[in-house]
């Protein structure tokens, strides 16, 4: 699809506000609406979207498969290690109150980076899946066509 | 007005035999789900929906689509009993809302359990202004853990059942 230079053009032009908006829906989760999974979702779009302008060989070149196999195993070892470092200092399971100074600071710092590693998972997890379908080769049977 | 929307849209989709159209029609049920819950106050919730439902699921579809073919099979003949269960069990869930509190209705038993504690509590423990955040990452942390591992196992099955390996630069290898 790469000679269609509307595409390519609007594409250019989208993506990095997709991107950016992603990262906004990221980092500001605690104030409006969002969080880690819709940030996940929108990054994954983008760069998805990404894929469908320009081929899953140029998306493959931009985040490779092993770093998003990596990086879905990193979001959840980043939520539950949270979780571990909370108990090290003396909290519970996932007690952000251990994190700060303060509980309210804890919270605010647990439930960042709490959500950052929901974000990291489900992004790379969609661009796994997506990876993993657009890679394929047909397998057309009965007389389907491409 | 959006809900009569959603029944038209659903209805072309099951009358469809054109699968990429059934894909699209689809896309089109999930805007229109999100702009509901956008109404009803859902911010998160139609954020996902539009992202995942729009986006994502849509672009996935289209590219079992095209592994596989666009044209549905003839189904091999009508009967009858399939529609009487569905329909029977339509009555049923029906009737079982017949019996559910107003929309909205403060006493709601599901306002009477936790939510009113974490509406006025969220601000003071966590200082978080938005209730659905602190909900989901302090007071129930336990709950989206096991949901980031649901979302991580996924990934893992779709990787183990499609088998692509690295090494071979965009190709499959074929199982």
């Amino acid at each position: 699809m790469t000679d269609h230079v509307v595409l390519r053009v609007i594409g250019k032009l989208l993506i990095p506000f997709i991107l950016a908006y992603g990262l906004y829906v990221q980092a500001h989760g605690d104030f409006g609406p969002g969080g880690g999974f819709q940030a996940g979702v929108i990054v994954a779009a983008g760069l998805i979207l990404y894929g469908l302008i320009h081929g899953v060989a140029a998306t493959q070149r931009v985040v490779p498969p092993r770093l998003v196999e990596a990086l879905a195993a990193v979001g959840v070892l980043i939520y539950a290690g949270v979780g571990v470092v909370t108990l090290v200092l003396g909290g519970n399971f996932l007690g952000y109150g251990a994190l700060d100074h303060s509980p309210s600071h804890g919270q605010h710092t647990g439930v960042f980076l709490v959500e950052l590693g929901v974000g990291v998972a489900v992004a790379s997890v969609m661009l796994a899946i997506f990876y993993a379908f657009a890679s394929r080769k047909p397998i057309a049977s009965g007389g389907g066509r491409r | 007005m959006l809900l009569a929307f959603l029944l038209i849209v659903a209805l072309a989709a099951v009358v469809q035999r054109n699968l990429l159209a059934v894909v699209l029609l689809f896309a089109v049920y999930s805007l229109l789900s999100a702009a509901l819950f956008t109404s009803l106050k859902a911010v998160d919730v139609a954020m996902t929906e539009a992202a995942v439902g729009v986006g994502v699921s849509t672009v996935l579809m289209l590219a079992t689509l095209s592994l596989t073919t666009h044209r549905a099979n003839r189904l091999p003949r009508r009967s009858v009993l399939p529609l009487i269960v569905v329909l029977a069990t339509g009555a049923a869930l029906v009737y079982g809302t017949l019996d559910m509190p107003a929309f909205g209705d403060p006493g709601a038993p599901i306002h009477g359990h936790v939510a009113g504690d974490y509406l006025r509590r969220s601000i003071a423990e966590t200082g978080i202004p938005n209730v659905v955040t602190s909900v989901l990452a302090s007071y129930r942390g336990f709950d989206t853990l096991g949901e980031t591992c649901v979302v991580f196992t996924a990934g893992l099955g779709v990787l183990l059942l499609l088998g692509t390996r690295r090494g071979s630069r965009g190709e499959a290898t074929q199982p």
